[in-house]
């Protein structure tokens, strides 16, 4: 083997590979381990590789002494320049630059080639680096190139520490250039910024012990150098110079220290630090930079003002706008100054733009802060946060917890505070966390939201505002008519509780007009209308508006009244009758004994269809003292309902008649009510049985009206007496029926039916005053027209 | 929706000023540089401190037949001048204070920000986020 000239740095570089393979300190190294994984990091094909090794007489000795070992080096740089293995090129080529190993361990090596070779060597080959356990090999090298023997010796002890670091990504790159970084302090190595971690880490185990003294000397440069080593500042000659003034500014020691913190911060970052999320902060890391704000703000829970940040950062040599953007992402709660937390996401920010990462638009979540209560800001979290982090802290989403276990470390001191914002998801609302964490809980209950119309009974009826009261309490739902007219759908949807429905149709029963009215006037809240309604109309069941018959005058006919008129209350009778009819069948026993007045009332109105009704509607009254109405009204909407839904049956039956009345689109709200109701019960008394829902039977004619009512949803008109009639009997029926039942479950239960049913009764009602609504535009449309036809003349 | 938005200086130099990229936007920058002077005429005429939120909005600084003007301006002196297409007639006044606002919400970020240097062009991205937002969105 001819003799090996090296340079300077290539004989710098190969004892540290030498000295890295070489574990056993024999001077010699076997062909396997750490060789052959340098040899395999240097990417040459394996014949070269075994080229190389026959060449440098490995094969010979069966072992890499040193010579060898340097010859192979030297070899595997001619081949990774692209030159023919030739013994001689060992010393022909004069401008070889430095093997490159690429492994993780060979990272090392590689960086320290780069730092050895050129720069620029480096600064390529680590930065798409892992960051494998660099820094043991490295540490080595480090501690050989360097003139402190304190890397060297540190660099035993780290390199049992590397290993674990190989695995560690975090900011891939970071790793090394803060080792490098460190290394160049360390070592002094101007030219060389990227040295390696392996000095870094070995100065930092050494200097573990200085530390404190070194904090001292660190705090006033610290920032500097631990940046400028974490981040590539290798990249650039200046950096390099930059640390070596700093170095220079120090103690060698001191720098070697401040290194060594740095390295091992980096080391501890770099270990800690999950492949996956390269923006997670390792323990170490985050230890390291914990020791950073202290040396600007003892206190861990206070802050750092901006001012002081600022200077801090700009020691990192990155443009100001970047720092700027740094600073938008990191301050959290725009509040002109660093938590903690902050201060760590904008550190590490820092570290990796050095690195070379692209900073990111907006946070990652690991790097959120998790803190949330800020004492001292008082403001926090109240500014908005622009990108998706706003500073309000009540948003903070859990997810930060676990991506920053070692913020949580450290956390507690600052998480004083008893809330826990929890990090923002990257949402990006920004003034707007507050609003969002509101929208976080759950809307407002649908259910809430769908107030099931308070079945009003417009009919002033004592039965009906028992029942409307009852209803009323009970449940939201207002259509005392409504729930006759309103479509079942609508109805039963909403009617949280049948008993509104029912109190609706039994409303309606009762007043026929009353709750037609209700229905009508306000077809759209059912609840509302219903009350309203109740109030004024007493034609309730008009909703449909069935072109009623004479027009019902007295909306606020009371159920009782109404009961009494059962001819005007024919029509609803019918209805409610209808209702009745269908309310047996389909209601549940009506609750409220009160309400079985109502029902009762109505039943023997309309003894004959009723009866059946009641029969039916017997059960469903005891529960409901407004049965009678509602029984109507549960016919109805039963009828109605059930082509909707069966649940509603039996409001249906009530609510078909109301529908029914409501449908034609009369303007006689009352006594299209009334007619409707007539119509609706006997529509509904019919859809019932067409659903089979209705048991109750009105008068086949209340049922067949129910049955039209229901299939159409909008009951003639001609139903509408009908249904008045139905209403009547439903009325009269109804009274007897709460009667025998006065027990308060069941009386809830019948509330219930009552409210569903008026629900139901009013969403009939609703449907059937849309339906006279759309009627009547179209009259006016058709005036309209007539009128412009008359127009022309006029100007004759 | 604004076609231009411009924040301006004490002095009446523009920190920032973005258009809307269809136009031509010199035409947008000199709206903005003539409205100047209606800025300033308001509050000079407004003789107590504009410590009133209402002072600042200024209202509609100029309108002509195809684009408005609104004015505010903060207590620092800082003016937000914003265009907005004349023909987008939903836009009411609220909503324009309501721009207004997180403009001035989004300048105070940008302040807080210790590496702006007052009186430099405004770079912030989020600051950016925000008025693009708030352009139109020209397709």
């Amino acid at each position: 083997m001819e003799g090996l000239t090296l340079s300077d740095a290539e004989q710098k570089y190969y004892s540290d590979l030498f000295s890295y393979c070489d574990i056993e300190s024999t001077k010699k190294v076997a062909a396997n381990g750490r060789v052959l994984e340098l040899f395999r990091a240097a990417q040459l094909p394996n014949e070269v590789v075994l080229q190389i090794k026959e060449l440098c007489g490995a094969k010979r000795l069966g072992y890499f002494g040193r010579s060898q070992f340097y010859i192979a080096l030297k070899l595997v740089a001619v081949a990774q320049s692209g030159l023919p293995l030739r013994v001689e090129s060992i010393n022909t080529v004069k401008e070889l630059p430095l093997p490159r190993f690429v492994a993780s361990k060979n990272e090392q090596e590689s960086r320290h080639a780069a730092p050895y070779s050129s720069d620029s060597e480096n600064q390529g080959s680590y930065s798409g680096v892992i960051p494998p356990p660099p820094g043991r090999g490295q540490v080595k090298k480090g501690s050989i190139s360097h003139d402190a023997v304190q890397p060297r010796t540190s660099t035993d002890q780290q390199e049992p520490a590397s290993p674990v670091v190989s695995p560690q990504q975090s900011p891939p790159a970071s790793p090394h250039p803060w080792r490098k970084h460190n290394r160049h302090p360390s070592g002094g190595n101007s030219e060389r910024p990227l040295t390696g971690p392996g000095p870094f880490w070995s100065p930092f185990g050494e200097a573990q012990s200085g530390s404190s003294a070194a904090d001292t000397v660190w705090s006033g440069h610290s920032p500097p150098p631990p940046q400028e080593n974490w981040v590539s500042f290798a990249d650039t000659p200046p950096t390099s110079t930059l640390l070596a003034m700093h170095p220079a500014s120090v103690q060698d020691q001191t720098t070697v220290r401040t290194v060594a913190s740095a390295t091992t911060a980096n080391e501890i970052r770099r270990q800690s630090s999950s492949y996956d999320d390269p923006w997670k902060i390792t323990d170490e890391q985050r230890q390291y930079y914990v020791n950073q704000f202290k040396t600007i703000q003892p206190d861990l829970n206070g802050f750092i003002p901006g001012s002081a940040a600022k200077e801090f950062f700009t020691k990192s040599k990155l443009p100001i706008l970047e720092l700027s953007h740094i600073w938008e992402l990191s301050d959290f709660d725009k509040d002109g100054a660093l938590t903690l937390d902050e201060f760590c996401a904008a550190f590490h920010l820092v570290v990796a733009r050095k690195n070379g990462y692209d900073l990111p638009e907006k946070l990652p979540e690991s790097l959120m802060p998790k803190l949330i209560d800020l004492e001292d800001s008082a403001d926090v979290g109240d500014q908005p946060g622009e990108v998706g982090y706003s500073g309000s802290p009540a948003e903070a989403p859990p997810s930060k917890s676990p991506s920053m276990p070692s913020l949580n470390q450290t956390w507690p001191e600052l998480n004083q505070s008893s809330e826990q914002w929890e990090t923002f998801s990257e949402r990006s609302s920004s003034s707007q966390t507050l609003t969002q964490f509101d929208s976080n809980i759950a809307p407002a209950d649908p259910d809430t939201a769908i107030v099931y119309p308070v079945p009003i009974r417009m009919t002033p009826s004592k039965i009906h505002m028992q029942e409307m009261e009852l209803k009323r309490t009970g449940s939201d739902h207002n259509n005392p008519t409504s729930p006759l007219l309103v479509k079942p759908p609508d109805l039963s949807e909403e009617n949280k509780l049948n008993s509104s429905v029912k109190f609706a149709s039994g409303n309606t029963v009762a007043d026929g007009y009353s709750s037609s009215d209700s229905f009508t006037s306000d077809p759209e809240q059912i609840g509302n209308n219903v009350n309203r309604q109740r109030s004024h109309s007493g034609t309730s069941p008009d909703n449909t508006a069935p072109p009623p018959p004479p027009p019902r005058p007295q909306p606020s006919h009371s159920r009782s009244s109404s009961l009494d008129m059962n001819r005007t209350f024919t029509v609803t009778t019918g209805q409610q009758q209808a209702g009745v009819v269908a309310h047996p069948p389909a209601v549940p026993p009506r609750p409220q004994p009160s309400q079985a007045p109502g029902p009762i009332v109505h039943r023997p109105v309309d003894a004959d269809g009723l009866i059946t009704h009641t029969s039916t509607s017997p059960q469903q009254i005891p529960e409901q003292p407004n049965f009678a109405d509602f029984s109507q009204f549960e016919v109805f909407t039963a009828s109605s309902v059930n082509e909707e839904q069966d649940d509603e049956a039996e409001k249906h039956p009530e609510a078909l008649p109301v529908e029914k009345s409501s449908d034609p689109a009369s303007s006689l709200r009352g006594a299209k009510t009334e007619s409707k109701i007539e119509e609706k019960t006997a529509a509904s008394a019919p859809a019932n049985v067409s659903k089979g829902t209705t048991p109750l039977a009105p008068p086949p004619k209340p049922v067949r009206r129910r049955l039209k009512s229901e299939d159409e949803l909008r009951p003639e008109v001609d139903e509408h007496t009908q249904k008045t009639g139905v209403l009547a009997a439903v009325l009269a029926s109804q009274p007897s029926i709460p009667r025998s039942v006065g027990k308060d479950k069941k009386a809830i239960q019948a509330s219930i039916r009552r409210n569903k049913e008026t629900n139901t009764v009013l969403a009939r009602l609703n449907s059937e005053l849309q339906q006279q609504l759309k009627d009547v535009l179209e009259e006016r449309i058709s005036l309209e027209v007539q009128l412009e036809q008359l127009r022309p003349f006029s100007h004759l | 929706m604004a076609v231009c938005i411009a924040v301006i200086a004490k002095e009446n130099y523009p920190l920032y000023i973005r258009s809307v990229p269809t136009e031509n936007e010199l035409k947008f920058h000199y709206m903005v540089h003539t409205s100047l002077d209606v800025v300033d005429e308001k509050i000079s005429a407004l003789g107590k401190a504009l410590v009133d939120q209402r002072e600042l909005y200024l209202g509609l600084l100029y309108p002509t037949e195809d684009h408005k003007v609104y004015g505010y301006v903060t207590n620092s002196k800082v003016k937000f001048v914003m265009v907005v297409d004349a023909s987008n007639t939903a836009l009411r006044d609220n909503e324009i204070r309501s721009m207004f606002r997180k403009l001035h919400n989004s300048y105070t970020d940008v302040m807080c920000n210790p590496f702006y240097n007052p009186g430099d062009r405004i770079h912030s991205r989020a600051f950016d986020n925000m008025v693009t937002s708030m352009m139109i969105q020209v397709c």
